[in-house]
């Protein structure tokens, strides 16, 4: 059965590099006939093949036009010399592979980028490396395409003169896999971006935040690493994202999250990893959202609930060694603590059926008193504070009565 | 001094209540392992144990062995040495042992149970470093309340009121003090009175170390020097050096214009 | 030997425990220092050794002042009187210590021999029965055969043998022209043992010369009987001041 795979695949393969050959090639090199990337764009038709050989060209604004290949051979660099844009796609079926794109100027009033998708549809962009171009990749009215195992890399230094890695503007059905984008504004920004998928990036040292979603609908990222980010991920104004197996490490500071929520209706949170955050997850006003068989270990606090959230469920998970598991700045809460593992809780399961007999409350006086005055930090574990803890266990005064977990798990799950 | 130190150690390291301490912190030590496999756990658990327990039973351990070797203690004034080191060599004599009922009580099942190659062996040697300093720190300030009190209840008295205060009374004041002005900027006050007080001191080593990601959280700028360079750990450190070297001073200055 | 003691005072909060003393020794001989309970005979013996600092007043020994000194300790052999030692420390350990701390020739064997002390030598101190202890005690303190020998209560629980055998003692020590300076309440010793008595009341010396002088004074062959009478005139003499109050806490202060 394998054979037979491999063997279709091959014939694939041969099939359509056949193709690409019979509608023409045109290579571009230091020492070819054609010279300028710009002069291949213009003299081909569309389907052809423009194969650009090692080589340093400081080209920019290279409008494609039409649908066409451009292919780097032993990765030739087109440098944009610290000014205008280089790659501007205004056409459909575009396929951009294996091309260097550096040094594009920044800019306060032109969102220049160092590959421009605008109104375009069907493209892949793939196998290319983005240094230094303000931003990266830049999609504008755009649908259905892939952009994969591109490596995107920044110098941004401050929020307000740096670009976004890859950015997603009205966009639909996008795929965006495998990428690493660092050091920019935001990993990946998308914004009214509908049914697109995030999978496998790699989205490292990005000031704000590592992927950023503004008013985008039915979308899912999943199997993502977002470390040291000035935030791992916001979601805000969204509806129905779905986020599976990412790992939010080590997102430290003031107003740092792994993942940051606000505003959203029905999302699913589920098979992630938050680890040493300050924040795991931070809640500003979020409806119908079920988190379930998340770790949340070592964080700060693994979640911050900051009001307006409704019809939340939060089950079985596992809480290991948070400093505070949970914090609500409001009173009123509906939300279901259900049948999570807290590593803090000090119940026993006299019945065995593995759930803990004692409900576990997750918010701490501390937890309270640490919120009115942040300076009192430093008395964390002091056995003071864990006296005051313990006389508030027996009787709530300070603490929601209703933030409770009536059936904690015993055991912690193996995800 | 030295010799003074061999024969203290010797004397306490037979003594029934060093078998019984150090018994104690094994037999912790390994339930919690029964109770959790979970390394960083078990070491989370020890340090809210060590925190408390380290400084009541050394400034006890510190106390009653100061006024059980009274008598011992004249025939030594006698001798040809120096009262400072007769008292340091006492006073390290106890700390020594109590430092090595920690090491054996807890240092040892962790061997058992992997802590050498682990993740956790940073946070394994804090646990343990602390615990040491606390017992230092707090024999020695026990060894000088003896020194300045004759009367064996009033210096038990003194002794058990200040762990009482530098585990309980300080944070709870301190809480207060924060809680009432926490309209003023205070991140200096809180650090600096974690500072003056050594059981708040091996606490903020330890919170470097576990609760790192929540103490990112702060606003303020000094919390942020303080806490998010190595700065905090070395000062940390330094300053539980100086607590160290403070009963010492006290216990050379006392025992120099005492009578006997 | 030289002994030298000018002016010496010390107080004990209002107490006046030694109160401007002036004492020289400078003849060998075993000379004991006598007086009421708190009349300062532990606080002399106890700043001869540098553990209570005098307020006012100088000590020299040989010439030398042993203010802030300690090396002088070296020659001088210490009974304490009260034989508490480290419980869990054994016999000979206490000697190794002991033999650590100071210099010069040792003769523990012997007096091991003596006091028979051989099948406790591996025994802890705390396990020793309180005789026991206190000729463990006395081995510490002959250890080393020095010029000047103070010995506080050398009697205290020993055993009608162990007496004989620590007079025999005492006795090839004043032999060896030693000066031995001694506090007892037991008169018989004393008037057997001290060729000089230094009695000591109300924290000044009230009698310092030999014992034959001071029972001519007070007309008595027995030095029990001196002590009382002396013990008598003080008390009625202060009846006849309506001064009796001054002598009351002086009694009670027994561990001065």
């Amino acid at each position: 059965m394998k054979y037979i795979t491999t063997l279709i695949f091959t014939l694939l393969l041969v099939v359509s590099s056949n193709e690409t050959s019979f509608a023409g090639t045109i290579v571009v090199c230091k020492d070819c006939a054609i010279k300028k990337i710009s002069t291949a764009v213009e003299k081909a038709i569309a389907g052809d093949l423009i194969l650009i050989k090692k080589g340093h060209y400081f080209e920019t604004n290279i409008l494609i036009d039409k649908p066409l290949t451009l292919q780097g051979e032993n990765w030739p660099i087109l440098d944009g010399n610290e000014d205008e844009e280089i790659l501007v796609i205004v056409a459909d079926n575009v396929t951009i592979r294996g091309l260097q794109i550096q040094n594009v100027g920044t800019s306060y009033l032109k969102d220049r980028a160092g590959i421009r998708l605008r109104k375009a549809k069907n493209f892949s962009i793939t196998n290319n490396r983005l240094y230094n171009t303000f931003f990266g990749i830049y999609l504008e009215h755009v649908k259905n395409g892939i952009i994969e195992n591109n490596e995107v890399i920044g110098k941004a230094v401050e929020e307000s003169s740096s670009g976004n890695a890859i950015h997603l503007w009205y966009c639909k059905n996008i795929e965006v896999k495998g990428n690493t984008v660092k050091n920019h504004r935001d990993g990946i920004y998308l914004e009214f971006v509908d049914s697109s998928t995030i999978q496998r990036n790699f989205s490292e040292g990005n000031l704000r935040y590592g992927l950023h979603f503004m008013f985008s609908n039915f979308d899912n990222y999943s199997e993502n690493t977002f470390k040291d980010n000035g935030a791992g991920v916001a979601v805000m104004f969204s509806k129905k994202i779905d986020m599976w197996e990412n790992d939010f490490v080590h997102n430290w500071g003031k107003a740092s999250f792994g993942l940051l929520l606000k505003e959203i209706y029905d999302a699913e949170i589920r098979h992630n990893n938050f680890s040493f955050n300050t924040v795991g997850i931070f809640v500003e006003g979020s409806t119908r959202v079920n988190y379930h068989h998340n770790n949340f270990k070592q964080n700060g606090w693994a979640i911050k609930i900051s009001g307006g959230c409704l019809d939340n469920t939060i089950e079985t998970n596992n809480f290991l060694s948070n400093t505070f598991d949970i914090s609500l700045s409001s009173s009123t809460n509906n939300n279901t603590f259900n049948g999570n593992y807290w590593s803090s809780y000090s119940g026993y399961d006299l019945n065995r059926d593995g759930r803990g007999d004692v409900p576990y409350r997750p918010v701490k006086l501390f937890n309270y008193v640490v919120n009115e005055t942040p300076e009192a930090m430093v008395l964390l574990r002091s056995l003071f504070v864990d006296i005051i803890n313990f006389s508030e266990k027996v009787s709530p005064i300070f603490t929601p009565e209703k933030v409770i977990d009536e059936r904690p798990n015993m055991k912690k799950f193996d995800f | 001094m030295f010799k003074i130190l061999k024969y203290s150690f010797a004397d306490l390291s037979r003594s029934r209540w060093t078998y019984v301490y150090t018994g104690f912190y094994a037999l912790l030590t390994m339930s919690l392992f029964l109770l959790s496999s979970d390394l960083s756990k078990v070491i989370i658990s020890l340090m809210n144990v060590v925190l408390v327990l380290v400084p009541l039973i050394a400034v006890i351990f510190g106390v009653m062995y100061y006024y059980n070797s009274r008598e011992f203690t004249e025939l030594l004034l006698a001798q040809p040495i120096k009262r400072t080191d007769i008292f340091l060599g006492q006073f390290l004599g106890v700390a020594g042992s109590l430092a090595g009922s920690l090491l054996i009580g807890v240092g040892v099942p962790f061997l058992f149970y992997g802590i050498l190659g682990s993740a956790e062996i940073g946070n394994y040697l804090i646990l343990l470093l602390t615990g040491v300093c606390l017992s230092i720190i707090f024999s020695g300030l026990a060894f000088f309340i003896a020194l300045k009190n004759e009367n064996r209840i009033k210096g038990f008295g003194l002794a058990i009121l200040l762990w009482l205060g530098f585990a309980v009374i300080y944070d709870g004041l301190l809480l207060l003090l924060l809680a009432v002005f926490s309209d003023y900027p205070l991140e200096k006050v809180a650090l600096g009175a974690s500072l003056l007080n050594p059981i708040d001191l091996s606490r903020i080593l330890i919170l470097l170390k576990l609760d790192i990601s929540a103490l990112m959280g702060f606003t303020g700028a000094v919390f942020e020097k303080f806490l998010g360079s190595n700065l905090g750990m070395v000062l940390a450190i330094l300053s539980l050096m100086v607590w160290v070297g403070i009963p010492v001073l006290g216990i050379k200055f006392t025992s120099q214009r005492k009578d006997f | 030997m030289n002994l030298e003691i000018k002016k010496l005072s010390k107080s004990f909060g209002k107490l006046k425990v030694l109160n401007e003393i002036d004492l020289s020794i400078r003849q060998a001989g075993t000379y004991a220092v006598l007086g009421p309970n708190g009349s300062g005979k532990t606080t002399l013996m106890k700043s001869i050794l540098g553990m209570v600092l005098p307020e006012f007043g100088s000590i020299a020994i040989n010439g030398q002042s042993i203010k802030g000194a300690h090396a002088y300790r070296d020659k001088i052999d210490y009974l304490p009187q009260i034989a508490r030692f480290p419980e869990n420390l054994k016999v000979n350990e206490l000697f190794t210590l002991i033999k650590e701390l100071r210099t010069g020739e040792t003769r523990d064997e012997a007096l091991i021999k003596r006091f028979e002390i051989e099948p406790f030598l591996d025994k802890k101190l705390g396990n020793l029965s309180g005789g026991t202890r206190q000729k463990v005690n006395l081995i510490q303190a002959f250890m080393f055969d020095n010029p000047l020998v103070v010995l506080d209560e050398p009697t205290t629980g020993l055993d009608p043998l162990s007496l004989v055998k620590l007079k025999e003692l005492i006795r090839e020590e004043q032999a060896k022209d030693k000066t031995i300076i001694i506090t007892s309440h037991i008169m018989d010793f004393v008037e057997e043992m001290a060729d000089q008595i230094i009695f000591l009341m109300e924290g000044k010396i009230y009698f310092n010369g030999s014992l034959h002088e001071l029972n001519d004074k007070f007309k008595t062959s027995k030095l029990e009987q001196t002590i009382a009478k002396i013990l008598k005139e003080q008390k009625e003499q202060g009846r006849q001041d309506g001064d009796e109050a001054y002598l009351t806490p002086l009694k009670e202060l027994s561990h001065v």
